[in-house]
């Protein structure tokens, strides 16, 4: 069975908080919701398909869906970190083609600003029922060194510097600059990113992301209830998924999960890198960026870093418009899951709804891409291609 | 400068032997006897071939650094790294008693125990 052409995303909704501390988890995922139905013309009565990920707190989704009061027919709690949200569309086009559901709500939300969570340099031990516990945790493995080590090895065997990484902030922040929304606005040089503290060499402070409260909400259907909407037709048209983990000791850090979810996809879709348009590019560090790029098949492997360099990916000026809305490095890391936010955005620009300054002409055609956990040992790979009709 | 700590490191059913031998100096691997083949972190059973048939082999305790970081903003700083072992297994560790900005990867480097916190060792490496 294919997923192509089955499902359309009517609905979209990033919430706009980047700091929440009077709000609760729960509200935020029932509040990007609502926004979602909202912007699809729908309402949580026509919802019959529920979809969150580790975020949610409690059991699966049985917190999180009594708090909204769903009536379902399908649920699908799928962890794979922050990748999360692009598997819960290519789940839900599924569900949707089989006849489980009609209308397939995602949710997102979290606090971890408010919690004041050392996301990225914070070691942490696990449940003790992790069999690799003691073989990584007593040596201080954090999200930040985890992908450290990946953009160091990745150095060395292909000759990326600093200053590539450094052009994919730099970017990001050329895009954030137009959304108000954004927690970092300020446009920064490569001299800036190269200038910040150093977190876990070779990793810069304005190489990692942000750490911010909120969340999103995706609505998913069937192209019969989609057409009887008002909003532009976005349709799933691709997707792959491709967990990678550390192989028995073989572990290899230049690559990632994208090299199959991406080719997963580009071949459900029919298309080609070169054809894309736009790409939401999971951004938790820069070197993710580059890594992801290549796996997805935007230039060989190893050429990346000079991919990404003199504004590549800045649109209007370089061949991949990319993160429009700034990503995470500068907008938004809801929840320390960034996969949400990279289809919402694929989204707006398909409608032609981002922000005019980064809309990219006539997009018709968008790759999302999500990596999720920690590439350094075991990770979630996905990637969404989604056209406009 | 503060003293590094090692958490004490979690046996289970599956690793209480590994602990045990690093107690004693020794670092041991994970070899089966059905696909003859190493791997890491130390399983029943095998990732490679399933096999439930996985024997301990003490190693080398040598090896090259694959890649590594350094978290200079730690207190105290340090690096973590992937050390690719002589029997050919990539573990995780931490690269010890040498300038942390002296590192680099292709390094030779050689195992050390590390006392943690509980009474145990923590293997790690160290140049030489």
């Amino acid at each position: 069975m294919t997923i192509k052409g089955k499902a359309f995303i009517v609905g979209a909704y990033e919430h706009p908080t980047r700091k929440a501390p009077d709000k609760s988890i729960m509200q935020l995922h029932a509040e990007a919701a609502r926004g979602a139905l909202a912007d699809a013309g729908l309402s949580k009565g026509d919802v019959d398909g529920y979809f969150c990920a580790g975020d949610a707190p409690g059991m699966g989704a049985f917190s999180v869906a009594d708090y909204m009061n769903l009536k379902l027919r399908h649920v699908d709690s799928t962890d794979t970190g922050g990748s999360s949200y692009l598997v819960h569309v290519a789940h839900a086009a599924a569900a949707i083609a089989a006849g489980q559901c009609n209308v397939a709500l995602i949710t997102l939300a979290g606090r971890p600003r408010s919690e004041g969570m050392a996301t990225g340099t914070a070691a942490r031990p696990g449940n003790p029922g992790q069999p690799e516990v003691g073989f990584e945790y007593p040596y201080g493995l954090t999200v930040a060194n985890g992908y450290a080590m990946a953009a160091m090895r990745h150095m060395h065997e292909f000759g990326t510097t600093s200053e590539q990484l450094a052009w994919v902030k730099v970017a990001a922040s050329h895009h954030a600059q137009y959304n108000p929304d954004a927690m970092l606005r300020d446009v920064v040089t490569v001299e800036q990113v190269l200038a910040s503290p150093m977190v876990a060499t070779p990793l810069h402070r304005l190489d990692c992301c942000v750490i911010s409260d909120g969340g999103g909400a995706l609505v998913v259907t069937r192209e019969d209830i989609a057409r009887t909407l008002s909003r532009p037709l976005v349709r799933v048209i691709g997707a792959g998924e491709a967990p990678k983990f550390s192989d028995g000791g073989a572990i290899d850090l230049t690559y990632t999960g994208a090299r199959f979810s991406g080719a997963s996809a580009f071949a459900e879709a029919g298309v080609r890198p070169a054809d894309i348009q736009y790409a939401s590019i999971y951004d938790s560090f820069t070197i993710t960026v580059v890594i992801q790029l290549e796996d997805l098949g935007f230039c060989e492997k190893g050429r990346g870093g000079a991919f990404v360099a003199d504004g590549n990916l800045i649109s209007g000026v370089g061949r991949l418009p990319f993160n429009t809305d700034g990503g995470g490095l500068c907008n938004n890391h809801p929840a320390n899951r960034g996969g949400m936010t990279k289809v919402i955005e694929a989204v707006r620009q398909l409608r032609g709804e981002a922000h005019p300054r980064v809309q990219v002409p006539g997009c018709t055609l968008a790759l999302a891409h999500g990596t999720g956990g920690l590439i350094a040992t075991r990770h979630g790979s996905a990637t969404l291609i989604m056209e406009r009709i | 400068m503060a003293e590094r700590t090692y958490p004490e490191p979690v046996a289970t059913p599956e690793t209480g032997e590994f602990w045990q031998a690093t107690k004693e100096g020794r670092l041991l691997l994970k070899r089966c006897r059905g696909c003859s083949r190493f791997h890491w972190y130390p399983r029943a059973v095998c990732p490679h071939c399933m096999s439930g048939e996985t024997e301990w082999v003490e190693a080398k305790g040598e090896g090259r650094i694959y890649s590594f970081s350094v978290m200079a903003r730690a207190e105290p700083p340090f690096a973590i790294a992937y050390v690719e072992l002589a029997e050919g297994v990539r573990m995780m560790t931490n690269i010890v008693d040498c300038p942390l900005d002296a590192i680099r990867i292709g390094q030779a480097v050689r195992v050390r125990f590390a006392p943690t916190q509980g009474g145990g060792r923590l293997p790690v490496f160290a140049p030489g």
